[in-house]
C-alpha cells in the first residue's frame, strides 16, 4: 500500500491497465512526452512507447473521432481532454457517434472508450479551464458519466471505465488531484459502474455530493454532528447511470436529502435526483428535497471563484432550513 | 478518359527583410518614417518590459496563469501596425503586445490576470475581442465579422491571431473555407511560435509551412520572417490593402519562437532542449531592431536609457493604480453581471442568495471574534 495523490492514483490506473492489456492506448495532447499538463500520464510513453501513448495534433473532435474508430477497431482506447472546458468541439463526435455505434449498428460495433478530462473550480485557472458541465454528458444517452472523489476510489474506477463495454466519460475533480492522499492498495482494484457509496451514516438527513463537492460535504456533516445533526452522506461516483437504489434507501430512512454540486443548478444532477426521488419516495419525504449548487453563471475569474463554489456553510444552512422544515 | 496533372497555383513566398545583423533588404523595406521606426521599437520593448513584469507579478503570486509574448513581439507589432484604429483585432491569448498597442490599458490586464472579470473592460472606442482561450475557434468569429463588413460595405479589415498548434482545429479550416468562398476582408495571422504547449510544429502538421495551407482554399498564403518587424509590416500591409479592396482573404505564417514558457503552469525542460532556445535568442526581435536603428543613428545608448525609464514608470504606475482598485473590488456579486443584457429573475434571486450567505457568515465571524 502507498499513499497516492488522486494523480498518481490515476496514472497507476493507466500504468496497470496497459500493462494487462495491449489493446490500451492513450492519446490527446501533450499526454506522451511532457506526461499531460497535469502530469497525469508521466512515465507511460517511457514505458508503453509512442505508439501506445500518441501525443495528437491540437482537434479535440480529432481526438474523440479517433477513438471512436480504434474502439470499433476492438482497441481500448482512452482519450484526454486537456480540459473539460475544450471537450465541447468533441461534443459532436461524443454524441452523434461514441453514443450510438451499439444502437445504430443493432450491436454489431461498439465504442468501448474512455473520455478522461479534468472538471471543476478551485485552482485559479483561466476561464474554460473550471466549469462544470457533467450535465451535457449525463443527459446524453449512451453514454455513462463517472466522476471519483478520491485517490482510491479514481484509481478503481478508471479501471472499471477501461474494461466498461460502452463509452464512458471519465470526469477528474482536478481540485482533488493533490489535495490530499489516500492509502492505495499495490494490486489491481475495480468498482462497479452505477453505484453510489454510503460515506457516512446517520439517520436524520441525506447529503449527496460527488466528486470535489464531497469533501466539502463531509465537513458540512462534521459540522452538523457537533449540533448533534447525524447526516448520512452518499458519494455519487457514477452520475449516470444513477444509483438509485442506494439513494431511496437513504431518503426513505431520513426523510430530508440535499444534493450538493458544484455545476450550475438549473438543469443540473440535481434536479434529476430529486426528480427521481419524488417519484418514488414522494410519501417518505418529511421535507422538500433541497440543492445546493454553483449559479447559474460562468465560473467566474478566480477572484471570486470562492464565491461561486458551494462551501461547507451553505450547505449547513441548507441543511438547516430542511431540518426545521415541517410539512 | 485522360490522367493528367494538373497544376493549381502551389506557390507559397517566403519574406525576410531585417536580419539579424540589423542589415535590411533595401529594395523591400517598406516606407516608414522615423517616428514610426522608434514607435515600432519602443512598442516591442513595451510589451517586453510588461510581459516580464507579469511574469514577476505570477511568480509571487500577485497575479493567475498567463501566457507571455516574449519572442513573438515583431510578430505582433508589425501586424497590428498595420492596421486601422477602425479595424478589427481578435486575438488568442498571447497577444498581449498587439492588444497594448491598440490601447489596451495595462491596468485592466493587470486586473483580469489578478482574477477579476472587470479587468476585461474593452473601450467602446476598440474594435477588440477579448481574448480568446479554445484554440483555433476564434478565426471563425473575425471571418462573420468580416462578412458584416462586406455585407455593410464598410472599409474596415480584421486581424485574427491563433498559433501554429490551431491550425490542426477544424474550426480554423472551416474560417478559411468561408472567408475564401465569401471573400471576407480577413487576414488570418499564425504566429508559429514552434510549440503548441509540448508538441512541435512538425508533429502538429507535415506540411512543409503553415503558409500553404492557404493554398487549398485558393487564398493566397505567405510565410514571413516573424522576428523581422519589417516583413510581418510589410506583408500584413499588402494582405490587408487586398482585403480592403475586396480581393478577400490571406494566410500569413510569421516564423517566430516562444522563448519563454508555454504559460506559468509549464515547464519547458520536459519537451525542449535549451540549445533551441538559446539558437533562437539570437534571432530574438528586439536586438536586430535596435542595431537597425543604431546604425540610423534614431537610437543610442542615452535614448534607449530613456525609452526604459518612461516604459518602468508607466508599468509601476499602472501596477499600483491595480492594486489600489482591485481592494475596492470586493463584491464578489459582480459575478452575476453581464450574463444577459436583462438578468432573468431566478439570477437575481441567486443574486440576493449570496448576499444573505455572505452576510451570515461575517455574522458568525463577528460573534465568533468577540467571544
Ligand atoms: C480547444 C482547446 N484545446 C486545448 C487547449 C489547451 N491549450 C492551450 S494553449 C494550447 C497550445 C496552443 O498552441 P498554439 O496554437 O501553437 O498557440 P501558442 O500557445 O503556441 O501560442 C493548448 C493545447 C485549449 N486552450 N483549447
Ligand atoms: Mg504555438
Amino acid at each position: 500500500m502507498a499513499e497516492l495523490t488522486m494523480i498518481e492514483a490515476l496514472n497507476k490506473a493507466l500504468h496497470e491497465a496497459m500493462e494487462a492489456d495491449d489493446r490500451v492506448l492513450v492519446l490527446g495532447e501533450d499526454v506522451g512526452v511532457d506526461g499531460g499538463i497535469f502530469r497525469l500520464t508521466q512515465g507511460l510513453i517511457e514505458s508503453f512507447g509512442e505508439e501506445r501513448v500518441i501525443d495528437t495534433p491540437l482537434a479535440e473532435s480529432a481526438i474523440a473521432g479517433m477513438a471512436i474508430g480504434l474502439a470499433i477497431y476492438g482497441l481500448r482506447p482512452v482519450a484526454e481532454m486537456q480540459f473539460s472546458g475544450f471537450s465541447y468541439l468533441a461534443f459532436n463526435q461524443l454524441e452523434a457517434h461514441a453514443a450510438r455505434m451499439r444502437w445504430r449498428s443493432q450491436g454489431r460495433f461498439s465504442a468501448p472508450m474512455v473520455v478522461r478530462m479534468p472538471y471543476g473550480a478551485g485552482v485559479r485557472a483561466l476561464e474554460h479551464h473550471s466549469e462544470s458541465r457533467e450535465a451535457y454528458y449525463a443527459h446524453t444517452p449512451g453514454l455513462k458519466l463517472v466522476v471519483p472523489s478520491g485517490p482510491r476510489n479514481a484509481r478503481a474506477l478508471l479501471a472499471s471505465a477501461i474494461e466498461d463495454p460502452d463509452p464512458v466519460i471519465f470526469f477528474e475533480p482536478k481540485a482533488l488531484y493533490r489535495s490530499f492522499r489516500e492509502e492505495v492498495p499495490d494490486d489491481p482494484e475495480s468498482l462497479a459502474l452505477g453505484k453510489a457509496r454510503v460515506v457516512r451514516e446517520g439517520s436524520d438527513i441525506t447529503l449527496i455530493a460527488y466528486g470535489a463537492m464531497l469533501p466539502r460535504t463531509i465537513e458540512a456533516a462534521d459540522s452538523l454532528a457537533s449540533d448533534g445533526v447525524e447526516a448520512e452522506v452518499i458519494d455519487l461516483m457514477t452520475i449516470s447511470p444513477i444509483d438509485d437504489a442506494t439513494l431511496e434507501e437513504s431518503v426513505r430512512k431520513c426523510g430530508r436529502a440535499i444534493i450538493v454540486h458544484e455545476a450550475p443548478g438549473s438543469f443540473g444532477p440535481a434536479g434529476e435526483i430529486i426528480a427521481r426521488l419524488v417519484e418514488t419516495s414522494f410519501y417518505h419525504l418529511e421535507a422538500p428535497l433541497r440543492r445546493v449548487t454553483g449559479f447559474d453563471i460562468h465560473v467566474p475569474y478566480f477572484a471570486r471563484e470562492q464565491a461561486y463554489l458551494p462551501d461547507a456553510d451553505r450547505i449547513v444552512a441548507v441543511a438547516r432550513e430542511t431540518l426545521d422544515a415541517r410539512a | 478518359m485522360p490522367r493528367m496533372t494538373i497544376k493549381p497555383n502551389t506557390q507559397v513566398d517566403y519574406l525576410g527583410i531585417l536580419d539579424e545583423a540589423g542589415e535590411i533588404d533595401e529594395d523591400r523595406m517598406p516606407e516608414l518614417d522615423d517616428e514610426q521606426l522608434t514607435g515600432f521599437y519602443r512598442a516591442m520593448l513595451r510589451a517586453r518590459r510588461f510581459d516580464e513584469r507579469l511574469l514577476n507579478l505570477q511568480r509571487q503570486g500577485k497575479l493567475g496563469t498567463f501566457a507571455p509574448v516574449k519572442g513573438q513581439e515583431a510578430a505582433q507589432i508589425g501586424s497590428v501596425a498595420a492596421l486601422r484604429d477602425s479595424d478589427w483585432v481578435v486575438p488568442s491569448y498571447r497577444e498581449t503586445a498587439a492588444l497594448l498597442w491598440r490601447g489596451t490599458p495595462m491596468q485592466g490586464l493587470f486586473t483580469l490576470l489578478a482574477g477579476y472579470n472587470e479587468g476585461g473592460q474593452i473601450a467602446d472606442t476598440q474594435n477588440d475581442l477579448p481574448q480568446s482561450i479554445p484554440v483555433g475557434t476564434q478565426p471563425l468569429h473575425a471571418m462573420g465579422i468580416a462578412h458584416g463588413i462586406r455585407y455593410r460595405a464598410d472599409d474596415a479589415v480584421v486581424v485574427s491571431y491563433f498559433g501554429d498548434g490551431a491550425t490542426s482545429q477544424g474550426d480554423f479550416h472551416e474560417a478559411m473555407n468561408f472567408a475564401s468562398v465569401f471573400r471576407s476582408p480577413v487576414v488570418f495571422l499564425c504566429q508559429n511560435n514552434q510549440w503548441a504547449i509540448s508538441v512541435p510544429r512538425d508533429r502538429q502538421t507535415r506540411s512543409a509551412t503553415l503558409a500553404q495551407k492557404a493554398l487549398a482554399y485558393d487564398m493566397p498564403g505567405i510565410q514571413v520572417d516573424g522576428n523581422d518587424v519589417f516583413a510581418v509590416y510589410a506583408a500584413t500591409c499588402e494582405a490587408v490593402e487586398r482585403a480592403r479592396d475586396g480581393g478577400g482573404p490571406t494566410l500569413i505564417e510569421c516564423v517566430t519562437y516562444r522563448l519563454e514558457v508555454h504559460t506559468t503552469a509549464d515547464d519547458p525542460t520536459r519537451y525542449r532542449d535549451e540549445e533551441e532556445v538559446e539558437k533562437w535568442e539570437k534571432r530574438e526581435p528586439l536586438l536586430r531592431l535596435r542595431r537597425y536603428l543604431e546604425s540610423l543613428d534614431l537610437l543610442d545608448e542615452e535614448k534607449i536609457e530613456a525609452l526604459e525609464n518612461d516604459i518602468k514608470q508607466e508599468i509601476e504606475e499602472a501596477w499600483k493604480a491595480a492594486s489600489a482598485d482591485m481592494e475596492q473590488l470586493t463584491d464578489p456579486g459582480v459575478m452575476f453581471d453581464h450574463l444577459f443584457a436583462q438578468e432573468p429573475p431566478r439570477l437575481t434571486e441567486q443574486r440576493e442568495a449570496l448576499q444573505k450567505w455572505d452576510a451570515a457568515k461575517q455574522r458568525r465571524r463577528d460573534d465568533e471574534e468577540t467571544q
